[in-house]
């Protein structure tokens, strides 16, 4: 059986029929071809697939799009502004070397975004528990964290 | 890893949810940070699913002088942030990374009752309860504490057609203290062992304490270590002995990350550190 | 806005697109195209007796189900062997689909094709195969002793075997020096299994339109798997193209071609007339992808006063998996990457590559020389040990000098040519890295220890790699090799080096690669190869382009083109800025034309006046256009060497290890782009800490691989990788135009050996396997206390 749902993916509202047991991941990628949410593991640890709920980061993995009926979602593909720009989190990441093959790389944008949203400015350890959730195999991690900071200061200018 | 397909019932209060439950005798699914990763390696297969992600009333996070009252819904990073319990938000730190905080539930953690989780031995060391539900032509509830809860590894109290709604977390008492430390292999993942304490101190002295071991026995392991420290000041007490006495407790057993021997040498070193840690929390708090 | 880009941090080309979630990887293609899953076995060695596909059909949305029987001949034929050795007498490869027998838990048994992949995975779940269960061989000792065979017709399940010896100066053999010297050692070292477990799994995707075949692979080879594709389908080359689309990290394992579903995909495709896709998912990836690392290393290791070797013998057995398709690439690599930069007097090294009933082992990043390094590390550190010495003034003892390079180690590399390091200067390396780490001032207290491990890489290797370079009348250079990326950043680096051979601003450059549309010519990205491979034919392919360029714009100028530079795209007399042409209309120039479309191309018509009347428009030996292609073709690897060293923090209660500092000496030649070689290390060193300290592919006893998922396969997070510091050396290749080396690989190579360094001066027991949990610390400091 097919579920009709309305998901406000970055500020539209989508109307799509899903079965019960579609992942919100794949009916983000599949059904609304937003591909930049990529997906890892399917179990919940590479974080590659994380998504604003709500501003929240959550696993689209691990989240039924019928569950998450009615709920804002923002994707990558939402994260910079409307001018056409990089968010200062793409711009850090593309400042620091943040990424290498790219592949993880929405999952940690979606995560930092939600980090500095609450937290302006995080000390190291704070990043670190941060982006403790999400696996890099490219980076060493190193860079990431630099570019959390920058995005950080970044978004001070910006304030 | 994709899901097996599952007729889906998503209720909206307590009434539809249990009487859905009654009828199909589902799997629940909350914050599905653990049903959802079986699903897709399709490790589990239930005809049914029941999203109580949408009942109304099951969001709670009351407090009182006697403790916490967490909803069925209540998430990891509500209970976390709302500081409600110091041990419950140490522990809630423990738990995995943020993201899956997030999503996840307290009580789906409780339900899902997997002996290397911390907050199964928060729950039993603390001596809380979980309160079930079902439909029985009107809701029935019981209320099953902590020891009678985790009967097995993955293995709770709750019987087909109920519904865990709450948990109760005991407040500390005055000059109770509490502590949780824990060895994972990687920072998020479930311990290799881990211990939680709670000690009070009363007018100086250690009165009572307590501690509960995850990841070394099929369900929390909790034992009452009172007799080994009470009466003495704090500094003073016998933590070592204190800490054997949960060490030789614990049924740890070999894995790929560890072997039994090393658990139960790393359950003698958190105990003592844990319950120290308490202590001292408690001899604070009580001052 | 200046052209000399080679050598500047130049921020990625790559990344606004994959910031913003426009990159284009395997899964996010074809939208419409059928899914492809498979059911794989669930014994680690078995036969199959029957397939019933029956209870799958009346799954919704089923399109095929495949087995080994419904493949044509050509299909179905056992794998390529890629690399034959005369050593690998009993190379065996898989059937795409297993015909009678599989021989490890996930080899692919039945395809199925259906409208999405979780129809396909309900039909997967449903077709029941019986098995009959045969005994599993699992662990290299177990396969040694030949009591049961993974393969009926390979004798003690040896694969390979291979001896190699180089005496010392004096003719003396290794037994001999060793015999004879005044110091010998002799111990085991061990190194566990790990894999490459790139982010993004493989993937093929593939459409048929009746005659032509195009194919999206996530791989490191778009080339060899189009000429693989081509061969197993039966179809002319120029009707198969093959496309590399962003792929989310290679590591080695995509290097291995043709895996089964990259014959079955585009197969399925042309029998159905429809696309078909198949991205695999992560438990896949772990039983059916390739693994690395697992060796045993006996070493015999003979010495003077002073911590000289003077003999040195390896016995290695390789545990190669069920099948051997990329040949025994992985022990020759560590049999003569071993030596380091280090003259070992006499070497004589001895493997067995061994089957077993478990996943394949192919190159990894570092692809043997991880092991090697542990080896060759660990007896340093031994021998500074037992004689009481500093661990650095025995290897400076045995260290290369900077005055004898070339130099020859007097072996045969994995390339099939003589083992001659080019470049380097391993004393200056030695004193770089211990300033950084501050060996000298280290202060020494129990549960904290200094490590250190030196390497030496073989890099660039060949054959060949070539590159396009086409200047369009835009102003436009487009850049394309055939080898593939993975995160590395070619497409910077390369648009770097023709900004700086051409003169032209980085913004007008782009760059293609792993796309057999644009170049059909290539080997693949492996071996740290493409910035030195690729690069350099870049290089040699824009001086091409340039040299007609100056051709063309110096008769247009009525100038001599040695007269002439360019910069910014602009073609000028030197001294004389005003005598200039622009790039763009030198390329309108070089492509006489009979109609215009545009008003450049107007310049070009042959009413412009643009052309001598008194010649032919293409004269003699030029072709229309403005571009140009140059191969590259090393005579030998280039070596790149590296020296790191760690403090580590071990916890007297609970055995944890930490990582407290991290540094690096690293000399790839002339750096290009020192953020993008940085980062490399970087990500290099956090996979060497995850082989070092957390990861391990545990099989059981039944050949079960018991903990495949992340949960508990345990790569880092970025709470357990430490921060790297780095210092550059350059000391350039000789061999290469540009004078550099490759950098991939370097950061993995000696973190296994720096880490069990480190740990073993912090608790004072030999560490001899790796990786290394608090579990097993705890039991080494048990048996130091018995």
């Amino acid at each position: 059986m097919e579920h009709e749902i309305t998901l406000i993916v970055n500020g539209a509202a989508r109307r799509v029929r899903v079965p019960a047991r579609r992942l919100l991941s794949d009916c983000l990628r599949h059904d609304l071809g937003l591909t930049g949410t990529h997906v890892g593991c399917e179990h919940g640890v590479c974080g590659c697939c994380t998504v604003l709920l709500e501003g929240r980061p959550v696993r689209s993995c691990l989240t039924f799009a019928v569950t998450v009926d009615g709920a804002e979602i923002t994707t990558v593909e939402g994260l910079a502004p409307a001018d056409g720009r990089l968010s200062p989190v793409q711009r850090a990441f593309a400042e620091c070397h943040g990424l290498q093959c790219g592949f993880c790389t929405p999952g940690f944008l979606c995560t930092v975004t939600a980090l500095l949203a609450e937290n302006p400015a995080p000390t190291e350890e704070e990043v670190l528990e941060g982006i403790s959730g999400n696996l890099c195999r490219c980076t060493g991690y190193q860079n990431i964290v630099k570019a959390v900071h920058r995005a950080a200061e970044l978004l001070a200018e910006e304030e | 890893m994709k899901p097996p397909p599952f007729d889906y019932h998503a209720p909206r209060d307590l009434g539809e949810a249990l009487r859905t439950l009654a009828e199909v005798r589902g799997k629940v699914l909350a914050g599905g940070q653990s049903l959802i990763p079986m699903l897709n390696m399709r490790l589990a297969a239930p005809d049914h699913l029941v999203d109580i992600n949408r009942v109304a009333g099951l969001d709670g996070l009351e407090r009182s002088g006697d403790g916490v009252l967490v909803g069925a819904t209540v998430r990891h990073a509500d209970a976390e942030r709302a500081e409600v319990h110091p041990l419950l938000t140490r522990a809630l730190k423990l738990v995995a990374h943020p993201v899956i905080r997030n999503r996840g539930t307290v009580v789906g953690s409780l339900v899902h009752a997997d002996p290397a989780a911390e907050l199964p031995a928060v729950l039993a060391v603390l001596d809380g309860r979980v309160r079930l539900a079902r439909w029985d032509g009107g809701v029935r509830v019981r209320e099953v504490r902590a020891r009678d809860f985790f009967t097995g590894p993955m293995e709770s109290a709750v019987e087909p057609g109920e519904l865990a709604v709450s948990a109760f977390f005991p407040a500390l008492p005055p000059g109770g203290g509490s502590a949780f430390h824990e060895v994972a292999r990687r920072h998020g993942d479930y311990a290799l062992a881990g211990v939680c304490a709670v000690v009070t101190v009363d007018g100086g002295l250690v009165a009572t304490a307590r501690a509960a071991c995850v990841g070394v026995g099929p369900v929390p392991v909790v034992v009452d270590v009172g007799e080994a420290c009470a009466g003495r000041p704090p500094e003073d007490a016998d933590w070592a002995g204190a800490a054997a006495l949960v060490r030789d407790a614990a049924e740890p057993e070999d894995d790929i990350h560890a072997s039994a021997a090393y658990r139960r040498h790393l359950v003698g070193v958190l105990a003592e550190r844990a319950l120290r840690d308490a202590a001292r929390e408690g001899a604070a708090r009580g001052a | 806005m200046t052209t000399r880009l080679f050598g500047e941090p130049v921020q990625r080309r790559e990344d606004p697109r994959l910031l913003t979630g426009q990159g284009r990887y395997l899964d996010d293609l074809g939208r419409d195209a059928l899914a492809a899953a498979f059911v794989r076995s669930p014994h680690a060695h078995a036969r199959i007796r029957d397939i019933d596909v029956a209870p799958a059909l009346d799954v919704e949305g089923l399109v095929a189900i495949y087995t080994w029987e419904d493949l044509p001949e050509r299909v179905g034929r056992p794998l390529p062997l890629l690399i034959p050795h005369p050593a690998l007498t009993h190379g065996r490869t898989a059937h795409p689909l297993a015909r009678d027998v599989v021989r490890h838990v996930g080899e692919p048994v039945v395809m199925v094709v259906a409208a999405d992949r979780y129809a396909a995975e309900d039909a997967c779940a449903l077709i029941e195969v019986e098995y009959e269960s045969l005994k599993p061989v699992v662990g290299l000792e177990e396969a040694v002793q030949g009591a049961n065979l993974v393969h009926h017709d390979v004798p003690g399940n040896i694969g390979a075997h291979l001896v190699q010896e180089v005496p010392a100066a004096d003719g003396r053999g290794a037994r001999e020096a060793i015999e004879t010297a005044p110091h010998t050692l002799a111990f085991r070292l061990d190194i566990e299994r790990s894999a490459s477990m790139p982010l993004e799994g493989r993937g093929v995707y593939a459409r048929w339109d009746g005659r032509d075949l195009r194919v999206y692979s996530s791989t490191q080879t778009s080339t060899s798997v189009r000429m693989a594709v081509a061969a197993a389908l039966g179809l002319p080359l120029p009707q198969v193209e093959v496309i590399a689309p962003d792929v989310g990290g290679g590591f080695g394992v995509k290097i291995v071609h043709p895996w089964p579903e990259e014959i079955l995909v585009p197969w399925a495709a042309m029998r159905l007339g429809r696309e078909v896709k198949w991205a695999e998912d992560r438990r896949e990836h772990f039983i059916s992808s390739a693994h690395e690392r697992g060796q045993v290393q006996y070493v015999r290791v003979g010495f003077d006063d002073d911590g000289r070797l003077l003999g040195l013998e390896v016995t290695i057995l390789h545990d190669h998996g069920a099948y051997t398709p990329y040949g025994i690439i992985v022990p020759i690599v560590t049999s003569t990457q071993l030596l380091g930069p280090y003259k070992v007097g006499a070497y004589r090294v001895e493997f067995s590559s061994v089957y077993t009933n478990t996943v394949q082992v192919t190159p990894y990043r570092g692809a043997g020389r991880p092991q090697g390094v542990f080896c060759m590390e660990r007896t340093m550190d031994k021998i500074a040990r037992y004689l009481g010495k500093d661990r650095t003034e025995v290897r400076a003892a045995n260290f290369i000098q900077p005055e004898e390079f070339p130099y020859d180690q007097g072996m045969t590399f994995q390339d099939g040519r003589p083992l001659i390091y080019d470049s380097g200067d391993y004393p200056e390396m030695l004193r770089m890295v211990k300033e950084l780490i501050g060996w000298d001032s280290f202060e020494r207290a129990p549960g904290r220890g200094i490590g250190i491990g030196c390497y030496v890489e073989g890099t660039g290797v060949g054959p060949y790699e070539g590159g396009h370079v086409q200047i369009t009348s835009d102003g436009r250079v487009h850049v394309s090799t055939g080898l593939t990326s993975q995160g590395q950043g070619h497409e910077t680096v390369f648009a770097q080096i023709a900004a700086t051979e051409l003169g032209v601003p980085i913004e007008r450059i782009s760059v293609v690669t792993g796309d057999t549309r644009r170049f059909g010519y290539a080997v693949g990205t492996f071996a740290s190869r493409a910035a030195v491979v690729s690069g350099n034919a870049i290089a040699l392919a824009c001086r091409k382009v340039r040299e007609k360029a100056l051709r063309i714009a110096a008769d247009a100028l009525e100038a001599d083109p040695a007269d002439l530079e360019i910069a910014d795209g602009v073609v000028h007399v030197a001294g004389t800025p005003r005598a200039s042409i622009p790039l763009s209309t030198v390329a309108v120039l070089a492509n006489p034309l009979r109609y215009a479309f545009d008003e450049e191309a107007a310049r070009a018509t042959q009413f412009s006046g643009t052309a001598a009347p008194d010649r032919p428009p293409v004269a003699e030996g030029e072709e229309p256009g403005l571009e140009g292609r140059d191969y590259y073709s090393p005579i030998r690897s280039t070596f790149a060497a590296g020296m790191h060293a760690a403090v580590v923090e071990t916890d007297p209660d609970t055995a944890e290890i930490r990582i407290v500092r991290y540094a690096v000496v690293h000399d790839c030649g002339k750096l290009i782009n020192p953020m993008i070689v940085e980062g490399q290390i970087h990500g290099g060193v956090a996979q060497g800490v995850g082989g070092a300290l957390y990861e391990r592919m545990v099989y059981d006893q039944h050949g079960q691989l018991v903990n495949a998922s992340f949960m508990d396969f345990l790569m880092p997070y970025a709470t357990e990788v430490p921060r790297v510091e780095t210092a550059h050396l350059e000391t350039p290749s000789p061999l290469n135009p540009l004078g550099i080396k490759g950098a991939g690989e370097a950061g993995v190579i000696p973190v296994s050996a720096v880490i069990a360094s480190a740990v073993e001066d912090a608790e004072g027991i030999p560490i001899d396997r790796m990786p290394i949990s608090p579990s097993d610390l705890f039991h080494l400091r048990a048996g130091r206390r018995r």
